[in-house]
């Protein structure tokens, strides 16, 4: 089985938020990048899991992005993908890097597209549907558990509620969250040997952006906490009734 | 015209879905034009009550009885294509994050999720979303004809007035790809991101057999049930209450967080909520100053009382 996991690059979880040219464009002066948890601890994880249980598989990563992406998915080969690709292309809108994908997909004969749930910067929670669409394939989406039995996958999605067990025969895009696998380090052998793994570069097919990014705007600081000696609860109910009317 | 897609549960109508009608609702209004709504399967009210929140139509797709988003897809775009529709919402739930997404494309329509407020309108089509886990907003221009959107629950308040809506049924049939084994859910849970009130608790509470009074005050309160990652790493609690930039984002009216550092990881999921309030027994723990109210205190003290003043009062 041929295994997609797409990979996309995203600040570090501590990274501080701000913008420049007139709150136009995300600062990264001085961010450290990472692999989108989503993407790594449960989509490729998982497919590495799959790879252990039957060497057969192969790994494929994708990433949409500028060479500044290099990095990351040398981590991703480190942690146990088998080959890279890189679109060459920088865009923040879904249609463009779905479009990336899904003509990658259909040239590769992907049977399983694994993808996070969303990305920790964008959080638009789109992509793995937007691919499904676009080569009209099944789509299971916020996956928490994946297993493959031949060409179906069983996978335990989460509803209103509730899990659903669901399966479907490949090709299949699966977007994954926790529950799927547990993170993982990349050890010294995993990086040796990805300094080796192919990561090709493929130019990107035409598309045009259909949403752009106008500005970004912080949310309005808070007025600052007002406190509530331990044995006042009773006051803090009436704050919560009558100042902030909530309860 | 806007078309509106109401997701049901089982055959209810959701929070969340009348949310997503009102909003749909006001941007017809600010567009000159109007809104009708899409539900797709049998429900267990009467949709004519729609009208209330101001869809002059509801369109019933009748006979599928299982969530299908690729087969739902197709049926909702198609239906936007009969009706000419602008607009087509959805809630940014779990159903209709996958709709959304597939639906775009159908339509090649720009998409944003995660709305929290109503479009700009005037000049172009622009539309405000949660973005870096909720540490920031971004607006984002929608430069195609059709525009879909979804919306970010709890981040629009239900406005009920008078209406009877038009209701018009059409049966169809689906053949879904993917075949439902089995569901399961659990007990009594309320839906984390549409709570209005969530009560959360972390490594603070010292393990799970302390949970006990962290259901009471969720109980009295109606709220939903939270915790921090870590509490969810060991399992004390469920995976599904695990809150943050890893976890589920959520934005409730309420948030009350009990023995939680307030890590940046864990605030960037919550710190949309509407009021904050914090009870943790160090006074210098980062969660009060992303606080509104706060108790410097011992939970296993100051928990309890809470409830009692809370079932007092009520
Ligand atoms: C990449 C990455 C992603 C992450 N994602 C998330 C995420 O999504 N969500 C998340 O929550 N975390 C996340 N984390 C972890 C995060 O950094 C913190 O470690 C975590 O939130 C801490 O959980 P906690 O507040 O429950 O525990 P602690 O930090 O141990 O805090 C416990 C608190 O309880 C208080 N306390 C102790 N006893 C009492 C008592 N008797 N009464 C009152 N208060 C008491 C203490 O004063 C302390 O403030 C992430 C970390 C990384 C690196």
């Amino acid at each position: 089985m041929k295994i997609l996991v797409c990979i996309s690059k995203t600040p570090d979880t501590t990274a501080k938020i701000a913008f420049t040219d007139n709150n136009t464009k995300y600062d990264a002066n001085g961010v450290q990048w990472i692999i989108n948890p989503y993407d790594e601890w449960y989509a490729l994880v998982r497919a590495i899991e799959l790879k252990e249980a039957d060497a057969s598989h192969a790994i494929h990563l994708i990433s949409v992005g500028n060479a500044d992406a290099e990095p990351i998915l040398r981590k991703a080969l480190a942690l146990g993908g088998d080959e890279a690709i890189r679109v060459n292309i920088d865009s923040d809108d879904a249609y463009v890097i779905a479009t990336q994908i899904a003509t990658v997909v259909k040239d590769g004969g992907y049977d399983l597209i694994l993808t996070g749930k969303e990305t920790i910067d964008h959080n638009g929670s789109s992509l793995g549907g937007m691919v499904a669409e676009m080569l009209d394939l099944p789509y299971i989406s916020l996956a928490t558990k994946l297993e493959m039995d031949g060409s179906v996958a069983k996978a335990t999605r989460e509803i209103d509620g509730g899990q659903e067990l669901d399966e479907v025969a490949t090709p299949v895009v699966i977007s994954a969250q926790k529950g799927m696998a547990e993170a993982r380090i990349p050890n010294m052998r995993g990086i040796m040997a990805a300094r080796t793994k192919p990561l090709k570069v493929v130019e990107p097919a035409a598309c045009e952006a259909l949403t752009a990014t106008v500005s970004f705007e912080m949310p309005p600081a808070k007025a600052g906490v007002k406190l509530v000696a331990p044995d006042q609860v009773e006051e803090l109910v009436r704050l919560l009734r009558e100042e902030a009317k909530i309860v | 015209m806007i078309l509106i897609y109401a997701d049901n549960i089982n055959g209810t109508i959701k929070k969340s879905s009348l949310e997503v009608i009102t909003y749909g609702v006001a941007i017809g209004k600010q567009l000159g034009t109007e809104a009708q709504a899409i539900v797709v399967g049998a429900v267990n009210s009467d949709l004519s009550e729609l009208g209330k929140y101001g869809v002059s139509t509801v369109h019933q797709l009748t006979g599928p009885d299982t969530f299908d988003a690729q087969a739902f897809s197709k049926l909702i775009a198609d239906k936007a294509t009969e009706l000419d529709a602008s607009v087509v919402v959805f809630s940014h739930s779990l159903m209709g994050k996958a709709l959304a997404a597939r639906v775009s494309v159908r339509l090649k329509a720009g998409l944003v999720t995660g709305a929290v407020a109503l479009p700009d309108t005037t000049s172009g089509f622009v539309v405000k979303k949660s973005v870096f886990s909720g540490k920031a907003f971004a607006n984002i221009r929608i430069q195609t004809p059709v525009k879909v959107i979804s919306l970010n629950p709890n981040a629009y308040t239900v406005a009920v007035g008078e209406g009877e809506a038009n209701v018009m049924a059409t049966p169809v049939s689906i053949q879904p790809a993917v075949k439902v084994i089995s569901n399961s859910k659990s007990s009594g849970d309320r839906t984390l991101t549409e709570s209005e009130i969530v009560v959360s608790a972390g490594r603070g509470m010292k393990g799970p057999e302390n949970w006990g009074m962290i259901e009471e005050l969720a109980d009295v309160l109606q709220a939903g049930l939270a915790c921090s990652r870590p509490v969810a790493d060991a399992h004390w609690r469920p995976h599904h209450e695990h809150v943050g930039q890893t976890g589920v984002a959520i934005a409730p009216n309420l948030y009350i967080a009990i023995g939680i550092s307030g890590a940046i990881q864990h605030l960037a999921g919550v710190n949309r909520s509407k009021v904050i309030v914090v009870i943790n027994k160090d006074p210098e723990a980062p969660f009060f100053k992303a606080a509104d109210y706060g108790i410097v205190g011992d939970a296993f003290e100051v928990v309890p009382k809470l409830t009692a003043a809370l079932k007092a009062g009520a």
